[in-house]
């Protein structure tokens, strides 16, 4: 009887499948880098659990955050996630560095399938938990704000999102701890990751973890669309959305076009795996170039999901920095458009040598050329907007600076590998890497800094420490130029990707270049790290709670910061393109209005926490094989949805008293600070209050 | 939507309820967002039948497994279902008896059942004929396509079931309102899926 | 109410013509093949024309999609995914017919 018991319960779990016992039974370096991560996240794990217990917190972070429908709350979270995940896929990265440098002739400290894992993790993690979850979360803590809203148009929705999102990420994580991950790298392709050739548990966790991650993204897609489309405040008329909301929404309908045909490339792969079907087996009728087209369906659009919210940031931070309004709004907004149309136009060019016709390659190659001009406009209007303005340069300015420029000499790669012949030379070589490298870290990475350093005082009541985010700055760019640049040199001679070993001595030099830059980068994690606790330390003398420290243009900037629970006391009404900019100049945007009202608003919901857990563990199960888990995960998240959707008590309101209290010490603040002009704005003088000049 | 756009596309809200016209008008909105974004999946299913269709290998082909006859009845039944389901919506609007709200979202479900039913049998028939997803490429495309939508409907139906508690247990408040409205685009939005499905899979299939 | 009960028999009206619609397309799709005269080319094409009109039929009389401005955000939202879904369906084929076609 056990014999049946035990298996119907465990699955295919086994001993072996704890890194622990696999490093105890064979202690090679490999094996005991895996277990030292495993026990990282385990130890990690129980760290904060201590410290939260010690500290009394649980409760809080219940009741305040997880089960919080704020869209604040839930952006703020969206972004700790990010930078978890952040921190993981850095290492992995500096790992295969680090392998690659040790291994010219020689095996080096990391096997080849877990250096294949590395490979994997990494890049389904930095696309899908860490920026996606980044841009999200960014988009959902500003994009209300802009448009003068009080939440998202679906809040719980939003929540479940979030949980959803998170579920994947601990999926991911948990394959550190039991089994291994997938060695089939972010794409997964079969027939690779059929059951002939990866009969384990790693494929099936990335399966179920970037199924999760999708299904969450294309319920945020059509969250922030409806809640752009919907829900502007008067007077905001399409064409006086800031461009952070553009982006935003052109990133949103992608997002609910082009997350389906991922779902649908993974769930296939699934019903192969788990039902013996023959999608993409070698065997009967499977076709695996079908997935590569469905993959890609998704994974170029994607692309644009990433670095569309990232333009909007800089948009929003040149125009800021330069105190000067966008150079060529429409021509933005048309530039952006036209980007969102025709990434759903290329997607080809990513498997331009399958073996189709050289006339349908052809098509794919000049439509990938054509996104070059879009995206040229943009730049050229940044650039406009900077010009004879008052530049200053901070932190977020000087990502979009870095940005600018190293953007464009990874577009000019990108222009190079839309080229089918030359894409033939150059395909499955460090060429290809050092180009996505080159158009992600900026195009996203530095985009989501850049907004992370500018909106963080409005999301905290205080600044960054300066003097560390310039440090990390300059970490983050020179650390990409070393490990990146000689990735082009590499790639050019002809080093194939996802190599775990090097038989070439003449390669050594360019690795121990591309090996510097990688813990250059690790470095530039680090200091951001360091600038977060310094500037959690020193908080009390960068307060901004007048909320207003740049001079800002947008609806976001005229409310206290840390913003009040319901946003805006009195929905504004707007009547151009910066209404806070022209509302500090025409008349005092800190004038109490002459009454306050009631405010309601959703009440915290369980829904999301418990969708997000019982997601992960029908996710879990599946992976394991633990059908009964699945099961009960499956039906229990049902009986969620349906409970949830008998629940009628889902509103709560805050007073007009309550409202009027807090707006008053926000409204008496602001008038006991100094304004000050830029120049001091990124010292302690600055309180929020921007001295205002014509 | 102002309220006059929301009352065009079917939806009546009382003066004293809690939602307010512009918050029905964003979930209903946003219900046809994630409908469009489900019509890609069924679209990129579609396309893959296309692709999987020679794909018999040796084993079963349509012009073997499909048959009219049942298929026009699972079509009638469909139809007649969606038909169904907008007299309920018709009722539900226009305040008639919360009997006959229900007796028509009964209707449906039953016709919603009995398509389901037929369409496990045809199922059957083809599992005894030897033709299972295991089988081929084609047939895996096939089992992918067909069963989701019926999926689809039986989630519908669970949906429909739920909701007539709803109507008994709140009345018809204004959540219940906007659900049953966003279910009305669910259901009717499967016909749409299931005209392609007979178009492209059973009488392509037929076509000699 | 007089008004009201207008309404409401416009609206079973509604539903009734699409109903029928819908059958007799069903109906003529049905019968095209069953009583198949044309090349297998053209009884296909000719069951995609009557399902497209089909399909025009549910969104008008069943989804209440019509060219009014209050369904104007739901028809281009109809409408763009059309083209979205139509482009990414018809890429599919001829990049996958192409390859088999290559590849044989």
């Amino acid at each position: 009887m056990t014999d049946g018991i035990l298996p119907a319960v465990l699955g295919r779990f086994e001993w072996q499948s704890l890194p622990f016992v696999r490093a105890w039974e064979h202690p090679n370096a490999s094996e005991i880098v895996g277990a030292g991560a495993g026990a990282v996240v385990i130890i990690g794990a129980i760290l904060v659990a201590a410290l939260i217990t010690r500290l009394g917190k649980w409760r809080y972070l219940w009741s305040e955050w997880f089960t919080s429908v704020d869209h604040k709350k839930i952006g703020i979270m969206y972004i700790v996630l990010a930078f978890v995940m952040l921190s993981r896929a850095l290492i992995e990265g500096v790992l295969m560095r680090m392998q690659q440098a040790t291994a010219v002739n020689s095996p080096g400290f990391i096997a080849p399938d877990h250096f294949a894992q590395l490979f994997s993790t990494h890049g389904t993690i930095m696309i899908f938990f860490m920026a996606m979850p980044f841009l999200t979360g960014l988009i959902n803590y500003v994009m209300p704000l802009q448009i003068g809203s009080r939440d998202v148009a679906f809040p719980v929705l939003n929540s479940v999102s979030l949980w959803l999102t998170a579920a994947a990420a601990a999926l991911v994580m948990a394959s550190l701890v039991v089994g291994r991950f997938s060695t089939g790298g972010w794409s997964g392709y079969p027939p690779y990751t059929e059951l002939a050739f990866s009969p384990g548990v790693g494929t099936d966790y990335w399966i179920w973890a970037v199924t999760l991650g999708s299904v969450g993204s294309t319920l945020t897609g059509i969250n922030f669309a409806v809640t752009i489309y919907k829900m502007r405040c008067a007077g905001m008329r399409l064409m006086r959305m800031p461009l952070f909301v553009w982006t935003a929404l052109c990133t949103s309908i992608l997002m609910i076009f082009a997350m389906p045909p991922l779902t649908v490339a993974t769930a296939l792969l699934a019903l192969d795996r788990y039902l013996d079907f023959h999608f993409f087996t070698n065997d009967l009728g499977g076709n695996m170039m079908n997935y590569a087209n469905l993959f890609w369906l998704f994974g170029h659009p994607e692309v644009y999901i990433l670095i569309l919210p990232a333009f909007g940031v800089f948009s929003e931070v040149v125009s800021t920095f330069s105190s000067k309004q966008l150079y060529g709004y429409t021509s933005l907004v048309i530039a952006t458009a036209v980007i969102t149309v025709l990434s759903f136009t290329v997607w080809v060019h990513h498997f331009f040598t399958m073996g189709q016709a050289a006339d349908i390659n052809a098509a794919f190659g000049i439509a990938t050329m054509a996104i070059g001009v879009p995206t040229g406009v943009k730049i050229y209007d940044w650039i406009w907007t900077m010009f004879l303005g008052r530049v200053r340069f901070t932190v977020p300015m000087l990502f979009s600076l870095a940005f600018m420029m190293t953007f464009v000499l990874g577009g000019f790669t990108g222009i190079l590998l839309a080229f089918p012949p030359l894409d033939y030379l150059a395909h499955n070589t460090l060429f290809l890497v050092a180009h996505f490298h080159n158009m992600l870290i900026p195009g996203l990475l530095y985009g989501m800094l850049a907004g992370y350093h500018y909106w963080f005082p409005k999301a905290f009541g205080f600044r960054l420490d300066e003097k560390w985010g310039r440090i990390s700055f300059g970490c983050w760019v020179l650390g990409f130029y070393l490990a990146f640049m000689p990735l082009y040199v590499l790639g050019a001679s002809g080093m194939a990707r996802r190599t775990q070993a090097v038989f070439e001595p003449s390669f050594r030099p360019w690795l121990y270049v591309a090996g510097i830059g990688a813990l250059l980068l690790a470095g530039a994690l680090a200091s951001l790290f360091v600038q977060l606790w310094v500037s959690v330390r020193d908080r009390k003398a960068n307060r901004v709670f007048a909320g207003d420290p740049w001079d800002g243009r947008g609806l976001e900037w005229s409310i206290s910061a840390p913003p009040p629970e319901y946003n805006f006391a009195v929905l504004p009404q707007v009547n151009s393109r910066h209404p806070f900019h022209d509302g500090k100049r025409q008349d005092d945007p800190y004038a109490p209005p002459r009454a306050y009202e009631d405010i309601t608003l959703p009440r915290n919901s369980m829904t999301g926490p418990a969708i997000g857990i019982l997601a992960a563990a029908a996710a879990f199960g599946l992976v394991w094989h633990m059908w009964w888990l699945a099961i009960i995960g499956a039906l229990a998240i049902s009986a969620v949805v349906i409970a949830r959707s008998f629940a009628r008590d889902v509103e709560h309101t805050i007073s007009a008293d309550e409202v009027q209290r807090t707006e008053q010490r926000w409204l008496r603040a602001a008038a006991n600070a100094a304004p000050i002009p830029r120049e001091l704005e990124m010292t302690s003088a600055n309180q929020g209050l921007a001295e205002v000049s014509a | 939507m102002s309220a006059d756009e929301v009352r065009q596309a079917g939806l009546e809200l009382g003066r004293n309820d809690l939602l307010t016209h512009e918050q029905a008008g964003s979930a209903i909105f946003g219900f046809w967002v994630f409908l469009m974004s489900d019509a890609v999946i069924f679209a990129l299913l579609f396309a893959t039948y296309g692709v999987m269709l020679p794909a018999t290998v040796g084993g079963p082909t349509p012009a073997d497994e499909y048959k009219l006859v049942p298929t026009l009845i699972e079509t009638v039944l469909l139809l007649t279902s969606s038909f169904t389901f907008g007299l309920a919506s018709v009722a539900m609007k226009h305040g008639a008896s919360r009997r006959q709200l229900l007796g028509w979202l009964g209707v449906t479900l039953i016709l919603g059942i009995g398509f389901l039913g037929m369409e496990l049998h045809d199922f059957m028939i083809m599992f005894s004929d030897g033709a299972v997803p295991s089988r081929s490429g084609y047939l895996s495309s096939f089992f992918a396509l067909v069963p989701l939508h019926g999926l689809h409907v039986f989630f519908g139906s669970v949906w429909i079931v739920v909701m007539m508690v709803q109507v008994l247990t709140f009345g018809l408040d204004a959540r219940v309102k906007v659900n049953l409205q966003r279910l009305g685009l669910f259901w009717h939005f499967l016909d749409v899926v299931w005209i392609a499905i007979f178009s492209v899979v059973y009488l392509q299939g037929m076509i000699q | 109410m007089i008004r009201q009960s207008d309404r409401k028999r416009s609206e079973i009206r509604t539903y009734v013509t699409g109903y029928v619609l819908a059958l007799l397309l069903s109906a003529a799709a049905f019968a095209a093949v069953r009583w198949q005269h044309a090349t297998p080319t053209s009884a296909f094409a000719v069951v995609l024309a009557l399902a497209l009109a089909q399909m025009v039929v549910h969104f008008r009389y069943f989804l209440h999609i019509s060219l009014q401005r209050s369904a104007r955000d739901d028809l281009q939202l109809v409408l763009f995914s059309a083209v979205i879904a139509g482009l990414m369906v018809a890429g599919t084929l001829v990049i996958l017919f192409d390859l088999k076609a290559r590849m044989s």
